[in-house]
C-alpha cells in the first residue's frame, strides 16, 4: 500500500454560440450630455466579467476612454433582446452587437464634432482619451464632452447607435445531418498529475497545466480567471461533487454545503495555463467564447491520471475513495 | 413572540432596532440596518458569506443571535473604512481578480481581515486555514489566496514606512 502518482490529459474543442432558431443579441448605446457612454443590454453578467468586456469593446470602437463607459445589463423586461448567457456566446454575440451600436454612435459623434471643428467627419480621429482631432492638424481638437453637450443643447441631435447581431438559423440537412451549428470554436488541452493513496482511496490533484486557444483575448486577466476557476470546478466534479450519493435513489440528496462536498483552497493545487491567440473572423476583435469549456478538459484529464496511476479503468465521476478502492479490488481479483 | 428593542454597536455607530428576540445578527444587519455586504449563502453556517467581526473575532452572523452581541463591537465590510474608501486588503482583491460573481467576496475579505489582524505575516498554509470556512464557487481560491498574500505584504510595508 502506497501513494502512487499518475499523469493524464484530455483535449476539448468547444463551440461558441448556437444556431437552432437563430441566435440574436441586440445593443443600444447613447451618450449623455456630459459625454459619458451608456451601453444598454439585456445580457447577464454572472461574474465572468461581461460588463468589463463590453465596456472595453464599446470604448475601443467609439474611441473614448474605458472609464467613460457604463454598461447597464440584465433587465430582460426592458433591455434590447439577448438570447442569454449560455453556450459561451455572450462575449461573441453581445460583443458583436456592441461593435455595431458603437460604430453607429461614433458616426453620429463625428458628425457633430465635424460641425464644431468645421471639418468633414472623414477627416477626424479620436485619441481614446476623450478628444476628437482633425487628422494631421495640431491643436485642432474638441473634447468629447463638448461634442455631446453641443449635440444635446445646440444641434438637437442624439449621439446614439443600435446594434443587432444575428447568427441565422441553420436547419439540419435531414439526409446528411449537416448544419452550421456554431460561429467559431475554441480549443484546449489539460495535463494533470495526481497522487492516489491506495490504502484510503483518496486522490490529491498535484498539478493542472493547460493550453488554451480562445481567439483574440479581449481581457487576458478575465480569461485566466475563467480558466483557473473552471479547472477548480473540474476538480470538484471529478473528486467530490454529486447531487445523488444514493444513485439511482435521489434520496438522500445533499441539501447543504456541509454535505455537498467541494474542494477548498487546501485541495486546490497551482493551476497554470498558456493562452494562444488565433483571432476568429466572426468575433468582436477576433474573440471567441471561453466560459464553459474550462471545466471540460480537466475532468477527463484527472480521471485519466487516476487510471494511469493505478492501472485501472474508472469511467464514472465523482471518483470518490470508495470508487478508487473498488477499482483496486476488482483489479486484484482479476489478477489473482 | 414579542418584538424587543436590541441595541448594537455596528461599525462604530450605536444602533437600536426593533426585532424578534430570536432574530439572527444576519437578519438585523441585512434587513434592519441595510448592511447588505453581509450575504446569506446558506443561513446555516456552511458558507462563510455572512462573516462579520464581533469584538475583532470572525463570526458567522447567521449563527449569532443579535441579542447576544449587545454591547459588542460589530464590524461589517461597510465598516472597514469610515470614509467608505477601498482599503489595501480590498485593493489586493481587485488587483488579483479575486472576485467573479462577488457573492463570497465580502465574507472572504472579513475572514482575511480577522486573520491579518491577529497574524500580519501569515504563511500560505495559514491563509488557507484562515479562509477554510469560506466557500467560493467561481474563482478556484488561488486568486483569493494571492490577494491575501499581497495584502499582508502591503500592510507590513505600510507599517514599516
Ligand atoms: S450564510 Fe452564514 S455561513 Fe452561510
Ligand atoms: S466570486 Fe462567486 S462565489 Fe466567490
Amino acid at each position: 500500500m502506497a501513494k502512487v502518482r499518475g499523469t493524464g490529459f484530455a483535449a476539448v474543442n468547444y463551440p461558441t454560440g448556437m444556431h437552432l432558431g437563430g441566435d440574436p443579441t441586440q445593443s443600444l448605446i447613447h451618450m449623455t450630455p456630459a459625454g459619458d457612454v451608456v451601453v444598454t443590454m439585456a445580457s447577464v453578467d454572472l461574474g465572468q466579467g461581461l460588463r468589463t468586456v463590453l465596456a472595453q469593446i464599446a470604448a475601443e470602437t467609439l474611441g473614448v476612454p474605458y472609464e467613460s463607459v457604463v454598461v447597464e445589463t440584465a433587465d430582460t423586461d426592458t433591455g434590447p433582446h439577448c438570447t442569454g448567457t449560455f453556450a459561451s456566446r455572450t462575449t461573441h454575440r453581445a460583443g458583436n452587437a456592441v461593435v455595431m451600436a458603437a460604430e453607429e454612435a461614433r458616426k453620429a459623434m463625428l458628425e457633430v464634432a465635424g460641425e464644431l471643428l468645421e471639418a468633414s467627419p472623414d477627416d477626424l480621429e479620436t485619441d481614446g482619451e476623450g478628444n476628437i482631432h482633425i487628422k494631421g492638424v495640431a491643436g485642432k481638437s474638441v473634447p468629447v464632452g463638448e461634442v455631446a453637450g453641443a449635440a444635446h443643447f445646440a444641434h438637437g441631435k442624439s449621439i446614439a447607435g443600435r446594434g443587432a447581431y444575428l447568427k441565422p438559423p441553420s436547419p439540419m440537412d435531414p439526409e446528411t445531418g449537416a448544419c452550421d451549428p456554431d460561429s467559431t470554436q475554441a480549443h484546449a488541452c489539460t495535463v494533470v498529475e495526481v497522487e492516489v493513496d491506495t490504502e484510503t482511496g483518496a486522490v490529491e490533484v498535484i498539478d493542472v497545466k493547460s493550453v488554451y486557444e480562445v481567439g483574440q483575448q479581449v481581457n487576458p486577466d478575465l480569461v485566466k480567471g475563467q480558466i483557473v476557476g473552471g479547472a477548480w470546478m473540474g476538480i470538484g466534479h471529478t473528486l467530490y461533487e454529486t447531487t445523488a450519493p444514493g444513485y439511482p435513489a435521489i434520496d438522500p440528496a445533499p441539501v447543504d454545503f456541509q454535505n455537498y462536498l467541494q474542494p477548498g483552497a487546501a485541495e486546490t493545487p497551482e493551476i497554470t495555463c498558456e493562452v494562444l491567440e488565433f483571432p476568429a473572423a466572426s468575433g468582436p476583435y477576433g474573440g471567441k467564447g471561453v466560459g464553459e469549456m474550462v471545466t471540460n478538459s480537466p475532468i477527463p484529464a484527472i480521471v485519466n491520471a487516476i487510471n494511469n496511476a493505478l492501472d485501472v479503468r474508472i469511467t464514472e465521476i465523482p471518483v470518490t475513495p470508495e470508487v478508487v478502492l473498488r477499482a483496486l479490488d476488482e483489479k486484484a481479483q482479476a489478477g489473482g | 413572540m414579542e418584538s424587543k428593542l436590541i441595541r448594537l454597536t455596528v461599525n462604530g455607530r450605536e444602533e437600536a432596532v426593533v426585532a424578534d428576540p430570536l432574530a439572527t445578527l444576519q437578519d438585523v444587519l441585512r434587513d434592519s440596518l441595510e448592511l447588505t455586504a453581509v450575504k446569506s449563502g446558506c443561513g446555516q453556517g456552511g458558507c462563510g458569506s455572512c462573516s462579520v467581526l464581533v469584538d475583532g473575532e470572525l463570526r458567522l452572523s447567521c449563527l449569532t443571535l443579535a441579542e447576544r452581541v449587545e454591547g459588542a463591537e460589530i464590524t461589517t465590510l461597510e465598516g472597514l473604512n469610515e470614509t467608505n474608501a477601498i482599503v489595501p486588503l480590498q485593493q489586493a482583491f481587485v488587483e488579483n481578480y479575486a472576485a467573479q460573481c462577488g457573492y463570497c467576496t465580502a465574507g472572504m475579505v472579513m475572514a482575511a481581515k480577522a486573520l491579518l489582524d491577529r497574524n500580519p505575516a501569515p504563511s500560505r498554509d495559514e491563509i488557507v486555514e484562515g479562509l477554510s470556512g469560506n466557500l467560493c464557487r467561481c474563482t478556484g481560491f488561488a486568486p483569493i489566496v494571492r490577494a491575501v498574500e499581497q495584502a499582508a505584504r502591503a500592510l507590513s510595508g505600510e507599517e514599516a514606512s
